[in-house]
Parts: C-alpha cells; sequence; structure tokens
C-alpha cells in the first residue's frame, strides 16, 4: 500500500484498492511520475520558465482535452500561483477557442502525403493576447500544435519561441511540461476508465 | 549533423536504424557537469545529441527516463516487452512520429518475431488486421492517444477478451500514453535522418 500520489487523487484510486495493488508492481514508473510532475511544477530552478507560465499552460493544455476533473486542479493550480488568478479567465477563454480533435496534420511530403489531414490552426486571439504577454501567446500557439497535430511541429515553430523570448532550456523544460501533461491525462484517464470497470465486476460478482 | 543539413529526412515509416537531429542546441559534452550526468541516468547518452538537449532539464529527463524504464523493461506479472513495444509503435505510427515508430516497431519485431506483421501496421497504419490479441492493443493505444481521449471500457472489454490480465492492461495503458510524452518531444524539438 502506497501514500497517494498525484495520479492516485486525480485518478481516484485508494490506498489498498486493486489498481493501487497493480500500480505497485511499478513503483519505479510510480515514483518517477510523481518526480516528473513535482520537477516540473516545483522546480530547483524556474528561472527559465516561471511558475505562472507553467501553470498556465498547464490548465490550457489539459482543458483543451476536455478532461473536468484534471483541468479543474490545474485551474486552481493556476489561481493559487502568484500573479496567476488574473489569467484563469483568459485562459479558460483560449480553450475554448481552441478545442478541436487530433491528431491531425501533414507528414513529411512522400507516400505518407495521402494521410494528410486538415484541421484547427489555432492562434491566440488579438483580445487576449495583452493578458497573457508576448511568451505566453507563443507558448499556447505551441502548446497547441503539440496537443493537436504534433507531426506538423518545424524547425520554424523554434525560432517563433525563441524570438517570444524563450531559452533554449525553457523551450526543452516548456516542451517536457506539454508532453508530461500528455501522458499524465492518459494514465489517469485509462486507470479511471480501468478501475470503474473493475467496480462493474465487482458488483456483478457480489450479485451473483 | 545539424538540421540544416538533413538533406535526406525520412518519408515514410520504416523499422531501419535512423538518425535524430535537434533545431535547438543541444548542450556540448564539455559543458556536462555531475548534475547533468545524474539527469542522464546512463553515462553514454551524453553522445546522443537528443539526450544531450533534454538535459538541459536534468531533473525532468532524469525522472522521465527512470518511469520509461520500468513501464518498458520491467516485465513482471505483467505484459510481455513485444506487446509494450507494439503500444509504443502504434501510439507513434497514430501520432506521425517516424522516428519513434522506427525504434519501436524494430523491438516489437526483435521479442515477437512477427516482423511482417509490424511491419504491416507501418504500411497499412493503425487500422491494419493483426489478429485479435494484438488488434485490441492497438486500438486501446489509438484511442488513449487521440485528443480528446477516446478510450472506453469498451477498449478494457476487447482487452480482457484477447486474454489480458488487469496488470497487462495497466502496462498498455502506461506504455501506450507515455509515447504520447515522447513523441511530442521527438516530433517538436528536431527530426528524424536517414
Amino acid at each position: 500500500m502506497a501514500t497517494k500520489d498525484i495520479i492516485d487523487t486525480l485518478a481516484g484510486i485508494e490506498p489498498g484498492s486493486a489498481l493501487d495493488g497493480i500500480r505497485a508492481k511499478r513503483i519505479q514508473a510510480r515514483d518517477n511520475a510523481q518526480k516528473s510532475y513535482l520537477s516540473l511544477f516545483e522546480p530547483i530552478d524556474a528561472g527559465d520558465v516561471s511558475l505562472v507560465e507553467r501553470a498556465a499552460v498547464a490548465l490550457f493544455v489539459i482543458g483543451l482535452h476536455r478532461e473536468p476533473t484534471m483541468a479543474g486542479f490545474y485551474r486552481a493550480k493556476l489561481a493559487a500561483t502568484a500573479d496567476g488568478a488574473r489569467l484563469v479567465e483568459a485562459v479558460d477563454v483560449e480553450i475554448a477557442r481552441g478545442e478541436t480533435s487530433g491528431p491531425y496534420g501533414a507528414f513529411p511530403t512522400g507516400p505518407l502525403s495521402v494521410e494528410n489531414k486538415a484541421g484547427l490552426i489555432y492562434r491566440v486571439s488579438a483580445e487576449r493576447k495583452p493578458d497573457l504577454g508576448d511568451r505566453l501567446a507563443a507558448a499556447f500557439e505551441h502548446a497547441h500544435l503539440l496537443v493537436f497535430r504534433p507531426r506538423d511541429a518545424a524547425a520554424a515553430d523554434m525560432k517563433a519561441l525563441l524570438a517570444a523570448g524563450w531559452s533554449n532550456t525553457g523551450i526543452v523544460t516548456f516542451s517536457q511540461l506539454v508532453a508530461f501533461l500528455s501522458f499524465q491525462v492518459r494514465v489517469v484517464t485509462g486507470l479511471r476508465v480501468l478501475g470503474a470497470s473493475l467496480g462493474r465486476t465487482t458488483n456483478a460478482a457480489a450479485g451473483a | 549533423m545539424s538540421a540544416a543539413n538533413n538533406a535526406n529526412p525520412p518519408v515514410v515509416f520504416t523499422q531501419d536504424e535512423l538518425g535524430w537531429v535537434s533545431w535547438i542546441d543541444p548542450l556540448l559534452e564539455a559543458e556536462l557537469t555531475e548534475r547533468h550526468f545524474a539527469g542522464l541516468v546512463d553515462r553514454f547518452r551524453s553522445k546522443s545529441e537528443y539526450f544531450r538537449l533534454l538535459v538541459r532539464d536534468p531533473e525532468v529527463l532524469e525522472a522521465r527516463t527512470k518511469t520509461d524504464k520500468d513501464i518498458f523493461y520491467n516485465v513482471a506479472d505483467g505484459l510481455p516487452r513485444a506487446e509494450r513495444e507494439l503500444a509504443a509503435a502504434a501510439t507513434s505510427r497514430y501520432n506521425g512520429c517516424i522516428y519513434c515508430a522506427s525504434v519501436h516497431a524494430r523491438f516489437a519485431s526483435t521479442y515477437s518475431k512477427r516482423r511482417d506483421d509490424v511491419q504491416r501496421l507501418l504500411d497499412e497504419g493503425v487500422g491494419a488486421d493483426l489478429g485479435e490479441r494484438w488488434n485490441a492493443v492497438v486500438k486501446a493505444s489509438v484511442a488513449l492517444a487521440a485528443t480528446p481521449i477516446a478510450f472506453s471500457p469498451d477498449n478494457i472489454d476487447e482487452l480482457r477478451r484477447a486474454g489480458l490480465d488487469d496488470a497487462e492492461i495497466v502496462d498498455v495503458i502506461n506504455g501506450a500514453s507515455f509515447f504520447n510524452w515522447a513523441n511530442r518531444l521527438m516530433l517538436s524539438l528536431g527530426e528524424p535522418s536517414k
């Protein structure tokens, strides 16, 4: 039996439950998913990506996944971050503007081009850009690319981030943040669906 | 080699060994400190451009690498390696990561000895018919990779009908989910080269 970590909390896994027991068999994966979360949200050095930027990007990314429990968690995190509360409304508006279904995008020109799929190319609204600032506006546009059409990413996107004030190290941390959240939301959703099916099995057995 | 010199990028999914070139500056080997080596976990990763780029944030890289290793290499009480690699390859095929798909298709072939089936996944895409058990793993991986996430109780039922127990289903969830992390780094920070 392990102490609840952030995935347990978000997926509703209780200590001593069947899923807790299964997660205990992958204790290094479990502990390091937690360490990844802590390294991103309670970093040793927030010099290249501020805490408020991390929380705002997290709410935006999870909001785009339309996962209400986790979005609520990251919304509260942003609201509790110094200077974050004023951003919550703007982020929620941008989430609504960016909602779509993925993955889509283009493959390198060649035989795979027949699989190219067009879709929304998201840009931050002109009205919200002053609230977010250049760095976060560029970050949201890049995060949307990574969430929905990662195969469209190109060298020019790195230049856009550098031009908006992101450092090389900041780009690495920010990319890890978006990519990690893409992992976390799937583990949480997957475990929650599996957990619900276990409950169903148990109830059926109890009724038999 | 820098990305600017990458005149010959792969344009199809393949099981061949590919290179990968960064679009932004990795650290130089001479710049690496003990903090960076801790982040690299295995010292030989200092030879890789990809890891010398990610080690700009050593704490996140260290935690990510250790997550990866346990999900894929710790086979006690869980899914065989081949099917974890299949989940990684299917996720990469669906998201469009030619580099990740090449590595994990190769591993899936090595561990399953079903190279032709793995190649059909790459050639035909995630709709290729690979038999009940592999189809269930591929479908679950694809449902998890979709945004919004489409993974449902039907996926669990299919995995169970195909013979997977709950611990094995967790390995599918972890393996497929992890590649939504990996694909987004490989696709967004650089590109594959032949």
